[in-house]
């Protein structure tokens, strides 16, 4: 058993509180991702599990043992650090054996254990060498091997795969997973890039100045934000949060957007609750549309916008086209070839998938 | 084309030879004093009364050396340099090693394990580099006095301690300030303590600084002579004391040769310091320049 329970921690520095009664609870065999920018305290919270940084408030459990007193060393965990912070005198086999040795280990048990770890992150034939003979995904490996040896209930991970190349980080990413998934373990791992969040993860924190904004499972992030920080911060490109009029027709929601030098134009299917739809008939809300709702080739019966495309941006796979909707600029993306740049289109849009946001408190409207 | 290529290999050439004229010109200039000391001290007394300051020796003879090192007087014994050139060793090497350790720890406490107020003190600290010698006399009379450690080697050896306390911090925070604090946190969560973390992380990477803090301390140390003569008297000077004492005393003629003689012999370990750890010295200044 291996869960974790942050409960209402909190960090001050002075009278700055960084982390604001943070409540978070995963299970054993959970990857959990903290995910915001720099400064959102995502960093502060993974050094107050790991004992680094002390709790200001509220209760750290790990295996529902209170550990807000401990040392790091007492609390069962291992951390994987943004820059590995190998111990740059010793060889790989000596980083990997420096906890065990302080540990009292005998020297038995400690080849065993850095033979298995070795064997698992296929770096055996890297074990006598120094960490500056090695390149950044093999010192990634060794940092990922001396928190493995060490059998914790709860990895951390700070950033692991920031100082990489664009190549090497996505690989290092499957090995993450697969190590996960083979080991089980519960994991922690910080990040400011969504992409490994969505990955990785089986529950992500989105977090922003000190605040958990949203706490699911990565779909569920990514299909029902909480609110506007977390649609635009979950996927790439952004959500498409266009500013329409909320009106109600035999019970049905309906989203009225203003499209420039066309009629304005009307989305229904829209998943909301009938309370809600009444609370906001008549008013103003954001309307949050992911780019790959729209399509060029919807039903007949699929909702429809006429537009103006202004720019197409091919990626390759698909298209982005931007164009002007409730004034803002609104991406959507279409298969190549799809449509052309100063060109009228008629985009259909899967309604189904729309979230709603109340216009002032940029929450969710459910 | 040809004549081009020529002319350009021909400037080229006369550059060099330019450039190695004036480098040998400079070395030889700077040289010189060292070539009159050791000639003269190899030369008998009587040659250099002749007039003969700076061709080589009629006849070399190594009896100058010899005087300087066990016979020489220094108005109150005539035992040469050797019982001074233990009393330096017997400062230095302990104070080099205290005032290089205590620098050590100063250092990693500084970066690693800071505290409120520890730029203060770090800031203190440095206000000491610039103190001049002068300045600490007489307050350092006064605490060996009360100490009990007036006028013996201990009490010099304490006195550069303190002394280079102030340059070995310097130094070591300067070099662990580069030194990533992610590796104490990993270490840390490895289940290193305090002593453990500086012993088996912090000094073995602290090598190159080691060695310059070393260096530094034992030629500052070996070579001063205003703490050596206010802080011992008689048999417990150093040998910069000795060493202008056997050059001031002279009985009857002035033996330039013997006091060529004693002057490298009291200049002969800091320059074997330089030569044996002088590739660390220039590796541990840029150190902290270069990350990596």
């Amino acid at each position: 058993m291996s869960t974790l329970e942050i409960d209402r921690a909190r960090k001050l520095y002075g009278d700055l509180e960084v982390l604001k009664e943070v409540s978070i609870s995963i299970g054993t065999g959970d990857f959990l991702v903290l995910l915001g920018p720099s400064g959102c305290g995502k960093s502060t919270l993974l050094n107050m599990i790991a004992g680094l940084e002390e709790i200001s408030g509220g209760e750290i459990r790990i295996a529902g043992k209170v550990v807000n007193d401990l040392s790091p060393k007492d609390r069962d965990i291992a951390m994987v650090f943004q820059s590995y912070a190998l111990y740059p005198t010793m060889t790989v086999r000596q980083n990997i054996e420096f906890g065990m040795k302080i540990r009292g280990v005998s020297r038995a048990e400690r080849d065993k254990a850095v033979k298995t770890a070795a064997d698992l992150l296929q770096m055996t034939h890297l074990l006598d060498r120094k960490p500056s003979q090695l390149s950044g995904g093999q010192r990634q490996r060794v940092a990922m091997g001396r928190a493995i040896v060490r059998q914790p209930k709860l990895f951390l991970f700070d950033e692991p795969l920031s100082n990489l190349d664009a190549k090497l980080r996505v690989d290092m990413r499957t090995e993450i997973k697969r190590l996960h998934a083979r080991l089980g373990t519960t994991i922690v791992y910080v990040t400011h890039d969504q992409i490994e969040a969505m990955t990785l993860a089986t529950r992500v924190a989105v977090m922003k100045d000190g605040v958990v904004q949203h706490l699911d499972d990565p779909q569920s992030v990514y299909d029902r934000p909480a609110n506007v920080y977390v649609a635009k911060f979950v996927g790439s490109p952004s959500m498409n949060i266009i500013p329409a009029k909320l009106e109600v027709k035999d019970g049905n929601a309906i989203a009225i957007i203003d499209i420039p030098g066309a009629a304005t134009a009307q989305l229904a299917g829209i998943p909301v609750s009938s309370q809600a739809a009444a609370k906001y008939a008549g008013r103003g809300i954001l309307v949050g549309i992911r780019p790959e709702l729209f399509s060029v080739t919807g039903a007949a019966s699929a909702q429809k916008l006429s537009v103006n495309i202004d720019v197409v941006e091919p990626t390759g796979p698909d298209t982005l086209a931007l164009f002007q909707a409730g004034g803002v600029e609104v991406t959507a993306r279409v298969p190549p070839r799809a449509v052309a740049a100063r060109t009228p289109a008629t985009l259909a849009v899967d309604t189904a998938k729309i979230v709603l946001f109340d216009a002032e408190t940029e929450q969710r409207i459910d | 084309m040809a004549t081009n290529a020529a002319s350009f290999r021909r400037q080229h050439r006369i550059g060099r030879a330019v450039i190695y004229g004036s480098l040998f010109f400079m070395a030889a200039f700077y040289l010189m004093p060292l070539w009159v000391m050791i000639t003269t001290s190899v030369k008998h007394l009587d040659e250099i009364y002749a007039g003969s300051f700076i061709g080589l020796p009629q006849q070399i003879t190594f009896d100058a050396w010899r005087t300087a090192w066990s016979e020489a007087c220094n108005g109150t014994a005539c035992r040469g340099l050797k019982p001074y050139f233990i009393n330096s060793l017997l400062l230095t090497i302990p104070a080099v090693i205290m005032s290089t350790g205590i620098g050590a720890i100063n250092g990693y406490v500084i970066t690693k394990w800071r505290f409120p107020g520890s730029n203060v003190i770090f800031g203190l600290l440095l206000f000491g580099c610039f103190l001049p010698f002068q300045a600490v006399i007489l307050p350092m009379a006064q605490t060996l006095g009360m100490l009990g450690l007036a006028g013996s080697l201990p009490g010099l050896v304490l006195v550069h301690t303190v002394y280079g306390i102030a340059f070995t911090t310097l130094f070591f925070r300067n070099y662990f300030v580069s030194i990533p604090d992610e590796l104490v946190r990993a270490a840390k969560i490895d289940g290193a303590g305090f002593i453990r973390i500086f012993v088996s992380i912090m000094l073995p990477a602290a090598l190159p600084i080691i060695v310059v803090s070393c260096i530094w301390q034992f030629t500052q140390i070996w070579n001063d002579y205003l703490f050596g003569a206010s802080f011992t008297a008689g048999e417990n000077a150093p040998i910069t004391v000795a060493l202008n004492n056997i050059v001031n005393v002279s009985m009857g003629r002035k033996e330039y040769n013997v006091d060529m003689a004693a002057a490298m012999i009291a200049a002969l370990p800091t320059l074997f310091v330089y030569v044996v750890a002088g590739r660390y010295f220039v590796r541990g200044l840029t150190a902290g320049a270069v990350k990596g």
